[in-house]
């Protein structure tokens, strides 16, 4: 291997690499312009999935939840990897 | 047309009983050839005209051909030779190939089972050869998680033939079929299966057993025993609504566990109950969309989940190393490794184009279809999820992360020719769903690829996954492992246990010290009137026996004068 670490692992790459996903969240979210998402749960009356971007912020949203809430649940689960060792 | 109703089962049960007198060639030949005349005669047993054998006044049919039994079978025979391929590369012993086989052996016999009968049988065989799997790698620690393993599957198995013999005495019938939880026989078959399941509460020994496998004994793990109880769900408790939830709470503990953990192959185990959650969900909707859906997603999840693990498999052979503290940047030397991790984790999250998403996408329709919000609403975020704890955290903690300094070379070759097959049918089966789509149990009327469902589909796990980057401060890893409710019999029933043999010492000495001080008491008074120098021992002096008579003589005397 050589000796300089991986272009991954430098510093100065990783405004580049945020730019890149940004780019990438741009991208699908550029369809929502011309897409038309069908409701699918018309006969109760629920719209909010036919919305401009419901799908990335409910994507966003629910897993900063998930994160949060393992978080949390952390602070009485986690044990020290040899507790169960005799 | 019944001289070829051989149950395909007991080709690869008996068979795997010759693998280890054969070296070498022969080996790899019958390796790869069981599978595959299984994989034929699962096709070639006819339907309807099964073998039947009368035993005791039952009517037992083991070799009953059904869509549902064809389609596992098919897949579980897949998995075993492809997973006997991997097992090749890593070198695992004999003993876990033969336990391996007989255990893919005896899941393929409960896809044919008609019976209640032959299906505990083959349940009870799984149990005793996933358990010498896990066994076969031969450490401490995976002895001691194969006993659990073993003690909560036998537990599982008197409880699912309680429930069968309670369904025969009540009904007369041991058929295999739509059964419904509506009699005490039917709700203990119900939960004998949920244990095998994954299900609450005892959802832990997925996580507790099988990563102490080798790297080939953990891929055949991940296969079988939940997914057998996925076929049994479907065949026998189709619509029973509780599985909604059951398999709602399995879908979210899978996501919330796994992003606790550390230890890459007790991630990908805890994702496995995720997945499973899924199907039991659908199994809980019960339409044919649903249904279709779980057999679908359980054969695809078979080929990427088995994927994950052969890729983090690969990795712990190299590198010895397990957790996602001691890993990362592996890409570098290992990019075979990581491009079918990432295709399996692709396939996992459901991507578009990949084997996941032409499956899963069946079950979330199947909620959308009966007006169930609350479900959808659950089964998108828990999509959402899967990519945040399996599809992203994956590959990044053990391929990218930091760099760990390590630099293994890639596994043997046999062992990427396994991954390459399996990475290919994840793509392949994303791009033609088509015939996967034939096999299912019932005709399928469904377009996964339209425009709105591609661009929404990747709209959601592109901004789970910014959120995972986002977020990825909280989620630094630890060295722990988070309790669950095997503490309840690995630590709480052992302290119990501990606690009742040190009381019950105690009481027992306080008893015996009784009894000691009762007994020397009591030879103590017997020596003080019997002893030597006793009252009733001691011997008297001839005079004043002689005295005593005369006094007394004397008194007769005195009385007889008055």
């Amino acid at each position: 291997m050589p000796d300089r670490t991986h272009w991954l692992y430098r510093p100065e790459n990783r405004p580049k690499l945020w730019a890149l996903l940004m780019l990438i969240l741009v991208l699908v979210l550029l369809p929502e312009l011309f897409v038309h998402h069908h409701a699918h749960f018309q006969a109760l009356g629920f719209m909010l999935d036919t919305r401009i971007g419901f799908f990335a912020w409910y994507g966003f949203i629910t897993c900063a939840a998930m994160v949060v809430a393992a978080k949390v649940l952390g602070i009485f689960l986690k044990r020290p990897d040899d507790y169960y060792d005799d | 047309m019944t001289d070829l109703a051989l149950p395909p089962a007991l080709v690869m049960v008996l068979g795997a009983f010759l693998i280890p007198l054969l070296q070498e060639r022969a080996r790899h030949r019958l390796l790869l050839g069981l599978p595959l005349l299984t994989l034929l005669l699962i096709w070639l047993v006819p339907e309807q005209a099964g073998l039947r054998i009368p035993f005791l006044g039952m009517d037992l049919s083991p070799a009953q051909a059904t869509a549902e039994g064809r389609l596992f079978a098919t897949v579980f025979a897949l998995m075993a030779g492809v997973g006997g391929l991997y097992a090749l590369g890593s070198m695992a012993r004999p003993l876990e190939l033969v336990a391996a086989y007989v255990y893919a052996g005896s899941a393929i016999g409960v896809t044919f089972a008609g019976d209640l009968l032959t299906l505990f049988i083959f349940w009870e065989l799984m149990a005793i050869g996933s358990t010498a799997v896990i066994f076969a790698a031969g450490t401490v620690a995976a002895s001691r998680a194969a006993f659990r393993y073993l003690l909560l599957h036998l537990l599982g198995g008197v409880v699912l033939m309680a429930g069968i013999l309670a369904h025969w005495s009540a009904t007369g019938s041991i058929a295999v079929e739509a059964l419904g939880a509506s009699s005490l026989g039917t709700v203990l078959i119900l939960i004998g299966i949920l244990v095998n399941a994954g299900a609450p509460p005892v959802s832990a020994w997925i996580a507790d057993a099988y990563p102490e496998a080798s790297p080939s004994g953990t891929v055949f793990l991940s296969a079988f025993t939940t997914k057998t109880a996925v076929f049994a769900l479907l065949v026998m408790f189709p619509g029973t609504e509780i599985l909604i939830w059951v398999g709602l709470y399995m879908v979210f503990y899978g996501i919330i566990y796994a992003l606790l953990e550390n230890d890459m192959r007790r991630i990908l185990a805890y994702s496995i109950v995720n997945q499973v959650g899924f199907m039991v969900c659908a199994i809980g909707i019960g339409t044919e969309l649903a249904l279709n859906g779980a057999a679908a997603h359980a054969f695809a999840h078979i080929i990427y989940k088995a994927l994950l693990l052969m890729s983090a498999g690969g990795v712990l052979l190299m590198t010895g190393k397990r957790k996602c503290t001691d890993l990362g940047g592996l890409f570098q030397t290992m990019p075979q490794t990581a491009v079918h991790g990432i295709i399996g984790a692709l396939a996992i999250s459901a991507f578009p184009f990949t084997s996941g998403f032409v499956t899963k996408s069946l079950e979330t329709a199947a909620a959308a279809h009966e007006g169930l919000l609350v479900v959808w609403m659950l089964l998108l975020a828990a999509s959402a999820g899967v990519f945040l704890h399996a599809g992203i955290k994956f590959p990044w903690f053990v391929f990218f992360q930091k760099d760990s300094g390590l630099r293994p070379p890639e596994p043997p070759l046999a062992m990427r020719q396994a991954m390459g097959f399996f990475s290919f049918l994840c793509i392949a089966l994303g791009l033609f769903p088509l015939p996967l789509y034939a096999i299912l149990p019932y005709p399928v009327d469904y377009a996964p690829y339209t425009v709105e469902h591609v661009v929404s589909q990747l709209q959601l796990l592109l901004f789970a996954g910014f959120a995972f980057f986002v977020l990825l401060s909280q989620m630094r890893r630890t060295l722990t492992i988070s309790l669950d409710f095997d503490w309840f019999y690995r630590k709480f029933l052992h302290a119990l246990a501990e606690e009742f043999t040190l009381s019950t010492a105690r009481a027992r000495e306080r008893l015996e010290d009784r009894v000691a001080a009762r007994i020397r008491a009591l030879i103590g008074n017997l020596y003080a009137h019997h002893g030597p120098h006793g009252i009733l021992a001691r011997s008297w002096p001839t005079g004043s026996m002689v005295l005593w008579v005369a006094l007394m003589l004397g008194c007769t005397l005195l009385l007889y004068i008055f």
